[in-house]
């Protein structure tokens, strides 16, 4: 946070850089891409291959060495040297080199991991921005279709299998291959039987722990998807309580909770079963070849046609392969989660952005501010009916315009398509004669504020909530719009005022506070129109009044959209439509409206009766 | 427009911005002590049922170990006694791999058995604390419940559970690990005391490498835990929040503070992976260093046949296991660390007291009670010497309609909760149908009264299930008739499966005014006698509004009723208005004989808020009688 602005400039630079990095390879496949995007790290990802390389042919020395320092203390390299002096040299050259390899392995291995390592973390954090950057700007249809529980998921698990593939797929096979081809060439060139007498376990090993960490990834999928499922139960049960108790519902729930647990639970049991199955039986088939080595390779000792040091180099070398092997499964398994996680990762990071600015789009200028609807009508998209047909009205500075209707109507619709939410269907929405699919969104966005009625408070203090839309706002800027929004006098009361937390999801404010706050955040923008979708619906008239008041002085040449089921919020508008089925239906003045005696008059006298009779109480 | 924007950037760079992604986190305590008796014995009752199983699986555990242990011993048997020398005996060859064989079947089924038992022990302990917990919390005060937030429960049920697992696991693990060290440190010794004791001379060595390492390394993995878990709660902060940030425009700042996150996300991590491999060539050079030993001081030996060659083939077998066991015992030691503070966690959870029980001669509400609630000099506080209501009483006769109302703070919710019996009451008594709620069953209390709360919070599941949630042997029709009556019929035929299609999460896939009514449903189904109901403050289109009215009167009918009232229509239309203020009640009388009363009801009436829980409270206070429009 302290960063010059240079700096900051710098950085933001290159995390866009990084963000169109994540096209590399597009088209490719999934494997493929991921590989390509690894590349971005040339340096790293070939000292992590490279030291594979390195590693793996040390570790492969290693059995050699201690077999020759086997023979050689027993003397047989040495034969000719009958000295004690010249055998123990050679004891401790071999000790020295071996020393020098271990450390060298150490060394190599470090850098292999390191480096295999960093590489994912690098990838890991490009995508990380690049799906970031991505759902920022994908518009609200996207939004509307995909769950947003799958979305995080996306962004953490998907992005984890990619750029774990890396270093648990690609330099682990870099490894293997080493290590089995390069050691089985070695121990066959040296005795063909014992060779493949060691290597027996190999096949069999690689097999299975390939077979059980694919059922055993299957097995964990279905895992976390009943543990989701405890979870839920378990997170509406305390959120819930209330209910529960409420209906006497304890028993029931524990059933519930019983049935979605044991299930859980049988499964976790049969996964411990998978995979105990597997090790046991990795471990006897390794043994298994040990024993025979050891018969055969005992057996040709006796005979004195193989020395004791050349047994004891196989059998170090089966140890050293052992574990390698087993990670066979683990490779395989990152290859395929690599390919699921890809799929579905490029699938988003290639979506297109279907509401973004039209090349060469320039800024909006704003004259008058006048906003114009022309014959507008809107389809969902994947719906059949439309939402809005031929919406037609003009609104000018200091207008205000009220939208009723019954729920379902299309109000809110009309509200989402000023700031290019969604694009329409046919026709054109203007201000001050530009067309907004013309014009920068977010000079569009800057000038058209919208308040939504159930919005999103971030769970940060109510400052930066306020904020939300201009973080750099004077501190007096910010308890104005909260003043408008009569909420200064309550923030004030709290004992740590503007910096209290708003809790998850704002649950610490009532509903009409945190619609309150909500209008308190659009305020601060000075948008010079301002579309309030059912943004007052839990605020009390009263309330409301002066909300309304306090807006008018601060601004009266904006243009203001009312979106309201109820008439007093919209009863003093320049005009009012009626909105039914997605068409204007009724429009006039509420004077108008009540006298044609339509849907507007029902509507009116549904409502009225006990606000009228409260006027009279107050009168009296 | 855009000249604005641009000053923003700049003015930017000059100042921080008032702005933060998913920032706010509760941190809790993440490490314990080694070792606490108290939570060492809670653990232990909810793994003594399995203790039978833990023996058997530490008994493999160890056996399993000997065999590993056995099996450099043989091939040193075979190479000194089978094969070298020239004075091979083939004899001692074939009992040697007969034992060979032995061992690795022995090894086979001890692995089998001693994972097999532990995995599943630790899965059935990991499930039955959460369902201790989970049952326990069924039961608990609600003053605890209220004022505990569901995510900290959450993690309590999941992450602490969790921690425990994996200490559970890695405990007979350990006790391997143990057995496998001691038994490599004697048989090296036995094997030949001086070799042994120079090959073992790293080990101490290692030791003191990983006591400065670890605690480096713990937090730099720690960092990198938390790093994880801010960029995450970003992340599903921004998901969450789309239409807000695109609205408002706040994609580049967010960018930007979402780039600091994961880049330190990043940077964290690269640290930890620092850590963790650092060991590797410091455990290598080591495992090099007692290589090397055992090839110049035992070579030499050999030479001087002062040595079997078979034992330095041994020697050179077991410095390769060598330093597995301390690796992962220092790395235990954390997980211990771990496991308590999670211990302590899951004990303050089946701690929390249960307030409010059936007493031991608790009886049945009779099915024929008259339905009537009576409130007797009620006293009652969620915290000692703050009472919320003083004094109160009232009686609602059977078939009653009575609407309570007051300003907000004034203690109709608490009221309300008490006729369920949510809470004890401090002083005096309620009575239901004639009798002290304190001296019947709960669960007789919850058949008699339904209740619907303010919030109609319903859960993920079909619509029809939802709406017998209380009498879950309800038939069909029953549903659909409840449905019907209270006007919800029409919109489930609407839903794409009617009656069957399922509601997402507290019922967000439709809309606030229909989850109102399927609750009201809820509640018809129930059928009791007594309605509790706390009408909803969230104000909803004139034409659901105008079902739930209807609605409210066919549920009310032929009921005893007591409501929280927040609508004049809903006040208006009950038999009696009782008014409430600061937990003393002030008056009581229908709707004209208060108004006449001219009192605090007829002045909040006056006042022309749609709810008198939103008039402020210096209003009422100071007595004014101000219109606001």
């Amino acid at each position: 946070m302290t960063l010059t602005a240079a700096t900051r400039a710098e950085q933001r630079e290159t995390s866009l850089a990084h963000v169109k990095a994540a096209e590399w390879g597009k088209g490719l496949g999934t494997l493929a891409r991921i590989t390509r995007l690894t590349l971005r790290h040339p340096w790293q990802a070939s000292a992590a291959v490279l030291a594979t390389l390195v590693a793996a042919t040390l570790q492969l020395i290693i059995p050699r060495l201690l077999g020759r320092a086997v023979d050689q203390a027993q003397g047989i390299l040495s034969a000719d040297a009958d000295s004690a002096v010249a055998a123990q040299h050679a004891l401790f050259i071999t000790a020295a080199t071996l020393l020098t390899i271990s450390i060298l392995r150490g060394l190599f291995t470090m850098a292999q991991n390191y480096y295999g390592d960093s590489v994912g973390h690098h990838l890991g954090y490009e995508l990380r921005l690049a799906t970031y950057e991505k759902l920022q700007r994908l518009s609200f249809s996207f939004h509307d279709k995909v769950h947003t529980g799958d979305l995080i998921t996306l962004g953490i698990l998907d992005i984890e299998g990619v750029r774990m593939f890396f270093n648990t797929g690609l330099v682990r096979m870099v490894l293997l291959t080493v290590l089995i081809g390069f050691g089985a060439v070695l121990l066959i060139s040296t005795d063909p039987l014992l060779g493949l007498l060691s290597l027996s376990f190999v096949p069999f090993v690689a097999w299975r722990s390939s077979v059980t960490q694919l059922l055993l990834r299957s097995t964990w999928l279905e895992l976390q998807e009943r543990l989701a499922v405890l979870t839920r139960v378990m997170d509406e049960n305390l959120g819930g309580i209330r209910v529960v108790r409420a209906f006497a519902a304890q028993a029931f729930e524990l059933t519930k909770f019983d049935r979605i647990s044991e299930g859980a639970l049988q499964l976790a049991h049969e996964r411990v079963l998978i995979r105990v199955r597997n090790t046991s039986a990795m471990n006897f088939s390794f043994f298994a070849a040990m024993g025979l080595v050891l018969w055969v390779g005992g057996g040709r000792v006796a005979a004195g046609t193989m020395t004791v040091g050349t047994l004891a180099s196989f059998l170090t070398f089966m140890t050293i392969l052992q574990m390698p092997v087993r990670q066979l499964g683990l490779m395989v398994n990152s290859f395929a989660r690599a390919s699921t996680c890809g799929r579905r990762l490029f699938e988003l990071l290639d979506q297109e952005i279907t509401i973004a600015d039209k090349p060469g789009a320039e800024p909006l200028v704003l004259t008058d501010g006048v906003l114009a609807f022309e014959d507008v009508s809107f389809t969902y998209p994947g719906a059949e009916k439309p939402a809005l047909v031929g919406i037609d009205f003009t609104a000018r500075p200091g207008q205000t315009i009220g939208i009723v209707g019954p729920p379902g109507s299309g109000k809110s619709t009309i509200a989402h398509l000023i700031p290019r939410f969604y694009d329409v269907t046919s026709g054109r929405i203007t201000i001050d004669g530009q067309d907004i699919r013309d014009v920068t969104l977010e000079s569009l966005r800057r000038a058209v504020g919208v308040v939504q009625q159930d919005a999103f408070l971030f769970t940060t203090s109510i400052e930066n909530n306020v904020a939300y839309g201009d973080p750099w706002a004077e501190e007096q800027r910010i308890a104005r719009a909260a003043e408008s929004a009569q909420l200064h006098d309550y923030i004030v009361g709290l004992p740590t005022g503007y910096g209290t937390i708003v809790g998850e999801r704002g649950a610490s404010l009532s509903g009409g506070q945190r619609q309150r706050l909500t209008i308190a955040r659009s305020l601060i923008l000075r948008h010079a129109m301002l579309v309030f979708d059912d943004s007052t619906a839990a605020v009390d008239a009263g309330t409301e009044q002066r909300i309304r008041a306090a807006i008018r002085t601060h601004a009266s040449e904006r243009v203001t959209l009312i979106i309201s089921h109820r008439l007093s919020s919209l009863m003093h508008a320049d005009e009012i439509l009626f909105i039914e089925d997605g068409r204007i239906v009724e429009r006039g003045t509420h004077g108008d409206l009540l006298a044609a005696g339509g849907r507007y008059r029902a509507l009116h006298d549904l409502q009225l009766p006990p606000v009228e009779d409260a006027m009279q109480g107050a009168a009296e | 427009m855009s000249i604005r924007s641009e000053k923003v950037l700049i003015a930017g760079t000059e100042r921080p911005p008032r702005a933060v992604v998913g920032s706010h986190r509760e941190k809790e305590e993440i490490f314990g002590a080694v070792y606490d008796p108290k939570i060492v014995r809670r653990i232990w009752s909810f793994v003594s049922p399995y203790r039978g199983k833990v023996v058997l699986s530490v008994a493999a555990v160890l056996v399993f170990t000997l065999t590993q242990l056995a099996i450099p011993l043989i091939i040193r048997t075979a190479i000194d006694s089978g094969m070298a020398g020239g004075v091979a005996d083939h004899s001692v060859l074939v009992s040697c791999a007969l034992a060979f064989a032995a061992t690795i079947l022995v090894n086979y089924g001890a692995s089998y058995l001693q994972e097999t038992v532990v995995g599943s022990a630790a899965e059935h302990v990991l499930f039955d604390m959460r369902r201790a917990m989970f049952s326990h919390l069924q039961r608990v005060s609600l003053s605890f419940m209220d004022k505990t937030e569901v995510g900290r429960l959450m993690s309590r049920l999941q992450g602490d559970v969790n921690s425990m697992q994996e200490f559970m696991e890695t405990s007979v693990l350990s006790v391997g690990d143990i057995a496998l060290l001691a038994g490599i440190v004697v048989v090296l010794l036995w094997l030949d005391p001086r070799l042994g004791l120079l090959t073992l001379a790293t080990m101490p060595a290692l030791f003191i490498v990983r006591l400065f390492w670890l605690p480096l390394a713990k937090r730099s993995f720690m960092e990198a835990h938390e790093t994880s878990s801010i960029a995450n709660g970003a992340l599903a902060e921004g998901i969450h929040g789309v239409r807000t940030v695109q609205s408002m425009s706040r994609q580049r700042v967010n960018f930007e503070l979402y780039d600091e996150k994961v880049r330190a996300h990043r940077d964290a991590n690269l640290l930890a992976a620092k850590y963790a491999q650092v060991m590797v060539p410091i455990v290598d050079t080591l495992t090099g260093i007692a290589m090397a030993t055992v090839i110049v001081v035992g070579g030499s030996m050999v030479l001087s046949k002062s040595l079997d060659i078979g034992v330095m083939v041994a020697f050179l077998f077991y410095i390769q296991r060598f330093f597995d066991p301390i690796r992962s015992l220092t790395l235990q030691y954390s997980v211990m660390q771990r496991a308590m503070a999670s211990g302590q966690r899951i004990s303050e959870v089946l701690d929390v007291p249960v307030d409010v029980t059936d007493k031991t001669d608790a009886v049945a509400l009779p099915e024929d009670m008259d339905g009537s609630v009576e409130f007797r000099n009620v006293t009652f506080g969620y915290v000692p010497g703050q009472p919320v209501l003083h004094d109160v009483s009232f009686r609602v006769n059977p078939g009653e309609t009575v609407a309570l109302v007051g300003p907000t703070g004034s203690g109709k919710t608490s009221a309300m909760a008490l006729v369920h019996r949510f809470y004890d009451v401090t002083r005096g008594s309620v009575l239901v149908g004639g009798r002290d709620v304190r001296d019947v069953t709960q669960d007789s209390l919850g058949r008699h009264i339904a209740m619907v709360l303010q919030e109609p919070f319903l859960f993920s599941g079909t619509v029809f299930d939802n709406i017998r949630y209380h009498k879950t042997e309800a038939s069909r029709a029953e549903v659909v008739s409840a449905a019907k009556a209270v006007g919800a019929h029409e919109f489930i035929m609407q839903l794409p499966k009617g009656y069957d299609s399922e509601l997402e999460q507290r019922g967000s896939n439709i809309s606030q005014g229909q989850r109102q009514l399927i609750s009201f449903a809820r509640a018809l189904v129930a059928d009791a006698r007594i309605l509790v109901l706390d009408e909803a403050t969230a104000n909803i289109d004139s034409y659901t509004e105008r079902q739930i009215q209807k609605a409210l009167a066919i549920l009310l009918k032929g009921r005893t009723g007591l409501v929280i009232a927040h609508r004049l229509a809903t006040i208006r239309g009950a038999d009696r208005i009782i008014v409430l203020q600061n937990g003393t009640l002030v008056e009581q009388g229908n709707h004209d004989a208060l108004m006449q009363k001219k009192g605090l009801y007829a002045r909040l009436y006056s006042m022309n808020y749609a709810s008198f829980d939103d008039i402020p409270a210096e209003l009422i206070a100071g007595g004014l009688s101000r219109t606001t429009s």
